[in-house]
């Protein structure tokens, strides 16, 4: 399984995110500028948290129109797995790949910790090694990760199951329903606030993101016979 | 040459951290009769036109797609000759 990291000016999770995928999984994996045209060598298409272009005008807005965009979406309607980590999250909102915005947090603070989260659904291709309801421990930092989205697409989400994952606990962005992370209406785009990719070994203070990555492949494996 | 002064704002259903923050200090610094406070954005762009109305369409596609994020906020803007 082939998977790419995007670099976007600004990105500074990237490296985090392809030592995550050869530690944890050992699949190759590689970093794209975002200027890149072509995709179609990737299975699994990462884009990783940071802040690209400054975070000007607003997180993830200048990030949205950068010409790898255009293979991401190619890639997200073919069916292709994309991750959203934070800035990344941000950027798929921006793109309209998932719906919603992310806001300010809340206190106006910049949030940077270990926080709980309850899986809320482990029936999709990234969560799968999880089970529902199960708590893990995957570290946040963010100032701008209060989910937003208006009642109607909630409604229409939460029908869907896109809801993946909620802060248990105490909320650390005043995020709506505790939302912490999310996927599209298929299933195969996921955002998320949390960085799964700083918590892949017991001395980074949590394993609990390995088995994000390890649903991945094992997913992938079944649906490609591989 | 056409100038657009753009507004943009969150909607008003959307919660302003960063205006209730500076809501509790002008509270602080004793203006009480500060009711509430909005942040939001504002911009200058100068558009190579002299005709209106393109100029209109154009800074009003400009806000949809880049400027604001209307999932959020919500924008307007006058144009003046410069």
């Amino acid at each position: 399984m082939r998977f790419a990291v995007i670099v976007f000016p600004g990105s500074n999770c990237d490296i985090d995110a392809v030592k995550a995928i050869e530690d944890v999984l050992g699949e190759p994996v590689e970093m794209v500028w975002h200027t890149a045209a072509d995709l179609s060598a990737y299975d699994c298409i990462i884009l990783p948290g940071g802040f690209s272009y400054g975070d000007y005008l607003r997180s993830g807005a200048i990030a949205r129109f950068s010409p790898v965009m255009e293979e991401v979406r190619k890639a997200a309607a073919e069916g292709k797995l994309v991750i959203g980590i934070c800035n990344g999250f941000q950027i798929l909102t921006e793109s309209h790949l998932l719906p919603g915005a992310l806001r300010e947090n809340n206190h106006t603070q910049f949030n940077c910790e270990i926080v709980p989260l309850v899986v809320e659904n482990a029936n999709t291709p990234f969560t799968s090694g999880y089970q529902k309801g199960q708590v893990i421990h995957i570290p946040i930092a963010h100032g701008e990760g209060n989910y937003y989205v208006d009642e109607e697409t909630l409604a229409k989400m939460k029908a869907n199951n896109q809801i993946v994952f909620r802060y248990h606990g105490k909320n650390p962005n005043g995020s709506i329903e505790n939302i912490a992370g999310i996927c599209n209406e298929q299933g195969n785009v996921l955002g998320m606030m949390p960085h799964p990719e700083r918590a892949v070994h017991d001395l980074l203070g949590s394993s609990d993101g390995g088995a994000l990555f390890t649903s991945i492949l094992t997913n992938w494996r079944e649906k490609h016979g591989a | 040459m056409i100038l657009a002064k753009i507004h943009v704002t969150l909607k008003a259903s959307v919660l302003d951290p960063e205006g209730t923050t500076v809501t509790k200090s002008l509270h602080a610094l004793g203006y009480d009769e500060v009711e509430d406070v909005r942040i939001g954005k504002y911009m200058e762009v100068k558009i190579n036109t002299t005709d209106r109305k393109t100029a209109e369409e154009r800074v009003t596609e400009m806000c949809e797609r880049l400027l604001a994020n209307t999932v959020i906020e919500k924008y307007s803007f006058e144009l003046t000759e410069v």
